[in-house]
């Protein structure tokens, strides 16, 4: 965190308000005068546009302002939580009376002094909503569109979206965090609808991360999801019934890494793992995955989606090692479940608002690379699936099963890369699937930055990524059995 | 004892507030040059309390305000929206959506509902019962409710705990038609997620409760007792081999199939032409025994409504009769792009009740022999496009009409069209606690893929 962050989130936070860092002292006080151990405020301004186009046109477009602050107090293992979108003294005092009534004994912590700590903010304190007037955001929607439709006459539809959030926060902790961050965040999405005899298909691209708008002007980076979008529909016009059953499954690079995200993040998430709920508790040193796996959260990577330079408890985000080399090393902490676990906070702690408590979540979490040439590890293959792009996914922690969906994958049949196959679910088992982990490829790549994770009704983006690899065996749920 | 401790959901201001701002957006609106407007203002206050291994989790108080505003220029639109109520709030978010609509391209289908379409009256749909719930009651009930599901069987081991929530709102909605609109509404709900465990594995799984009016809310016992015969039901489950076979979901799944109809036939997905149900009005989507009716003024109901998002009038509706789909689900801009009148669902679909057949769930397994029993899904894989489906899937296997063992770490997969087609009977197990009310449906054959 800079000093300017934090400067800047004061006068965007406080002094509108009249609020000084007396009235935040204050409030911290009288959470803590009544048998807490610790609390904090979190204030919040968030700005959000989104401009859509359709039919080529530009018809629709929404602008949104969301502020207030929360108020958490935490006594043991009891949290207490109250927000008011007023940013006035009475509102803070009233919303800390609510969080407090969370304690009837115990704990009895101390105000401690303001820290700022020094760290160079990992993305430009920019408002992103301006960093390009109206006029040139429809511009760039409009020649997106023409771009898609110039590809293919096959194209019947063309949906462009472009969205921006300019997010500032102030987190002020009893234990002397103080800290400021001040998040821009773009997306542009793109779908497109092909028809060729009756048969429709659907094909999405987009990216995004934390910087202006202007980056998608930038080596026609834009255009480039425009082509995508249309290559991706027009591959699932030709795509037949992908197969039933379990067989090796190669992944590309990239955003296929959400197989990470379902399959190990979510397990090694402090809170599931402090109530011993998680399919990974308690095997921290095992082997969980192929000596050739290891995997990392690093909310560090400057302007990834994922990433913040601070996280929503005003901890400095860091790299931590998931599994390394194959062993089960780490999990990722927020500071309620680091301190119940007698560990440190990770910088894992993050909310969707000030209208939600805290988490320990991932930032981007992705698998290093290794030595195979992605080439080599096709080619290794007999009979299987090559699947290189995604939806969304999902994992029950506690049985370790998840399942990500694929939405561009193709047939490998004696070591060539053959047909495309429809979209379809593949399921695996968390604690054992990377242990069928026996190639893995040179071609690290993260996602275009795109992802959303979602977590208890909380959402929030994150980042993902890994080079090729080879599973060796995966249930495929396709419908020819 | 804190005072705050007592305290329950925060009151909601009164109507009276809340019309005077609808009426203040308008008019700053017409002032800053819209030639039409809407705008909706909301308030909602919840007390939410979780309770794991009968020690207190979280307490949390909840008041959100929100405000937003439609404003058109001629055809042209934009939309802005805030949580400030302050007057000069309310100016600077009006502008911004005048501004919007000052560079957005003009749309002949834009505009507010017909004023012919706008709800004369608003019905009394019974859909406002405060609980005057305090912290300490919350916090008991989910005690007592987690604690019925540790106390049931020596292998519910673990729990991520019990929740009661107390939710109030109040929205107003109203137009430059000169519609004003709202009304008070409440949703309750008690949840319990445990944990059971033997020597083959955890397994979790939860239940909860549901409605407006906390007398019509389960027992807390019963809901605890409910999450921990699910998690123990599917210990030892196992992978079954791949193969085509009948496939029963129950009927809190059931209704997800409902939902991917409804969202088929959306006017959204129709006009984009994304739907696989594009151009099927007046033909047979379902067989002949399925009929879906839409219910807007179920006292209670919790997807009542008196009027939709536009401030169009609600009415009863046969969606699908015989099999045979009548009509879509439309607001009046899809309506005007398709050629259509809208059916009052901007918003949503109020209150779906898939007609319920005469057999139970035990009837249904007996009927399906040997097949496989949904009771659990994961995953998004479904394309409404193509209405290709494949999703993660656990349940039971199923032979001479009885479950025979769990399974879980499968697929089931097909497609949305023929899955529709294929559907042998519906279950009279009603789940109500959703706006689509649906019994277990069974279906002749999918594609399972596992071993």
């Amino acid at each position: 965190m800079t000093m300017d962050s934090l400067a800047l989130a004061r006068q965007q936070l406080l002094v509108p308000a009249g609020l000084g860092e007396d009235d935040l002292q204050r409030t911290l006080s009288c959470l803590l005068g009544h048998a807490i151990d610790g609390g904090d405020l979190y204030f919040q301004l968030r700005r959000a546009e989104s401009w859509s186009l359709e039919d080529g046109e530009v018809k629709q477009a929404s602008h949104a302002i969301q502020q207030g602050v929360g108020v958490r107090a935490v006594s043991g293992e009891k949290t207490g939580f109250a927000y008011s979108d007023e940013l006035v003294p009475p509102a803070l005092l009233e919303a800390a009376t609510a969080a407090r009534a969370i304690a009837r004994h115990g704990g009895g912590g101390s105000l401690q002094a303001w820290r700022t700590g020094g760290r160079a903010a990992l993305y430009p304190p920019l408002d992103p909503l301006e960093t390009l007037s109206a006029e040139a955001k429809i511009r760039l929607l409009e020649q997106v569109d023409a771009e898609a439709r110039r590809q293919d006459p096959r194209v019947t539809q063309v949906m462009v979206s472009l969205a921006a959030t300019h997010d500032t926060i102030l987190v002020a902790g009893s234990d002397g965090t103080l800290a400021g961050d001040v998040r821009p965040l773009v997306r542009l999405s793109v779908t497109v609808i092909v028809e060729r005899q009756g048969r429709r298909e659907q094909g999405s691209s987009g990216g995004g991360g934390r910087f202006g708008y202007g980056r998608f002007l930038e080596q026609d980076r834009a255009l480039w999801h425009a082509r995508e979008a249309v290559r991706l529909a027009l591959v699932n016009l030709e795509a037949v019934a992908a197969p039933a059953g379990t067989l090796p499954v190669v992944l590309g690079p990239g955003w296929p890494g959400i197989l990470l995200h379902e399959a190990i993040g979510h397990g090694l998430e402090g809170d599931f793992n402090r109530k011993g709920t998680s399919a990974f508790s308690g095997r921290i040193g095992e082997r969980v995955a192929s000596p050739w796996c290891t995997v990392v959260d690093d909310g560090t990577l400057p302007e990834r989606r994922g990433s913040l330079t601070v996280d929503d408890e005003g901890t400095p985000t860091q790299c931590t090692t998931l599994i390394e080399r194959g062993v089960l090393k780490g999990y990722l902490q927020d500071k309620l479940n680091a301190r119940l676990m007698n560990a440190a906070s990770t910088g894992n702690g993050r909310r969707e608002s000030y209208a939600h408590l805290p988490l320990p979540r991932m930032t981007n979490t992705y698998l290093l690379a290794g030595e195979s040439d992605p080439a080599e590890i096709l080619a290794s293959v007999e009979r299987g699936l090559y699947a290189v792009n995604f939806g969304g996914g999902q994992v029950d922690i506690t049985s370790g099963k998840f399942v990500f969906s694929a939405s561009e994958a193709y047939l490998i049949e004696n070591g060539r890369v053959t047909r495309p196959v429809k979209g379809a679910t593949l399921i695996g088992n968390g604690p054992d699937v990377l242990t069928r982990v026996s190639m893995v490829g040179n071609d690290l790549e993260l996602d275009a930055g795109v992802g959303t994770c979602g977590k208890d009704g909380q959402s929030v983006p994150v980042g993902v990524g890994q080079p090729t690899l080879k599973i060796d065996a995966l249930t495929v749920g396709g419908t020819q059995a | 004892m804190p005072e705050a401790i007592i305290r329950t959901a925060a009151p909601l201001p009164a109507r009276e507030q809340l019309e005077t701002l609808v009426s203040d957006i308008l008019g700053e609106a017409r002032r800053q040059g819209a030639s039409a407007a809407e705008a909706a203002v909301s308030f909602s206050s919840a007390l939410s309390v979780s309770v794991r291994l009968g020690q207190v989790d979280t307490l949390e108080h909840h008041r959100q305000r929100g405000l937003g505003v439609t404003a058109y220029v001629g055809q042209s639109r934009g939309s802005a929206s805030t949580a400030d109520w302050r007057p000069e709030a309310i100016r600077d978010t009006v502008q911004s959506a005048v501004a919007i609509a000052r560079h957005t391209a003009a749309d002949p289908y834009a505009g507010l509902a017909d004023a012919a379409r706008l709800a004369r009256e608003t019905p009394a749909l019974d859909l406002y019962h405060p609980w005057p719930l305090s912290a300490e009651d919350a916090i008991e009930l989910a005690r007592d409710c987690e604690a019925a599901a540790l106390a049931h069987d020596p292998r519910i081991r673990n729990s991520e705990g019990a929740s009661v929530a107390t939710h109030a709102g109040l929205a107003i909605y109203g137009n430059s038609h000169g519609f004003y609109g709202g009304y008070p509404t409440t949703r309750h709900s008690l949840s319990c997620s445990v944990i059971a465990r033997d020597e083959r594995g955890m397994q979790r799984d939860h239940w909860y409760t549901l409605a407006r009016d906390p007398m019509a809310l389960e027992e807390p016992a019963s809901v605890g007792r409910e999450a921990a015969r699910r998690a123990l039901r599917q210990l030892g489950s196992r992978q079954l081999a791949t193969r085509q076979v009948p496939v029963l979901f129950a009927p809190e799944l059931a209704r997800g199939l409902i939902g991917h109809f409804t969202a088929a036939v959306r006017g959204g997905a129709l006009y984009r032409k994304a739907s696989f149900l594009l151009g099927r009005l007046g033909t047979a989507v379902f067989p002949p025994f399925v009929t879906l009716r839409e219910r807007p003024h179920l006292p209670k109901g919790l997807a009542s409504a008196p009027f939709d998002n536009e401030g169009v009038a609600t009415a009863d509706r046969d969606l699908v009769s015989g099999g045979v789909l009548q009509g879509y689900v439309l607001d009046s801009y899809s309506a005007r792009r398709l050629g259509m009148e809208t059916t009052g669902n901007a918003g949503g679909i109020h209150n779906l009740i898939v007609e319920p057949g005469p057999s139970d769930r035990d009837a249904l397994l007996r009927q399906m022999g040997t097949g496989l029993w949904v009771t659990h899904l994961l995953g998004y894989s479904v394309n409404l496009v193509t209405g290709d489906y494949s999703r993660g899937a656990a349940g039971f296997w199923v032979e001479n009409g009885a479950p025979a063992y769990p399974v879980d770490q499968i697929t089931i997969a097909g497609n949305l069209d023929e899955m529709f087609k294929r559907i042998v009977a519906v279950g009279n197990d009603v789940d109500a606690r959703s706006g689509i009310r649906c019994g277990s449906l069974l279906l002749e054959r999918m594609t399972v893929a596992g071993e």
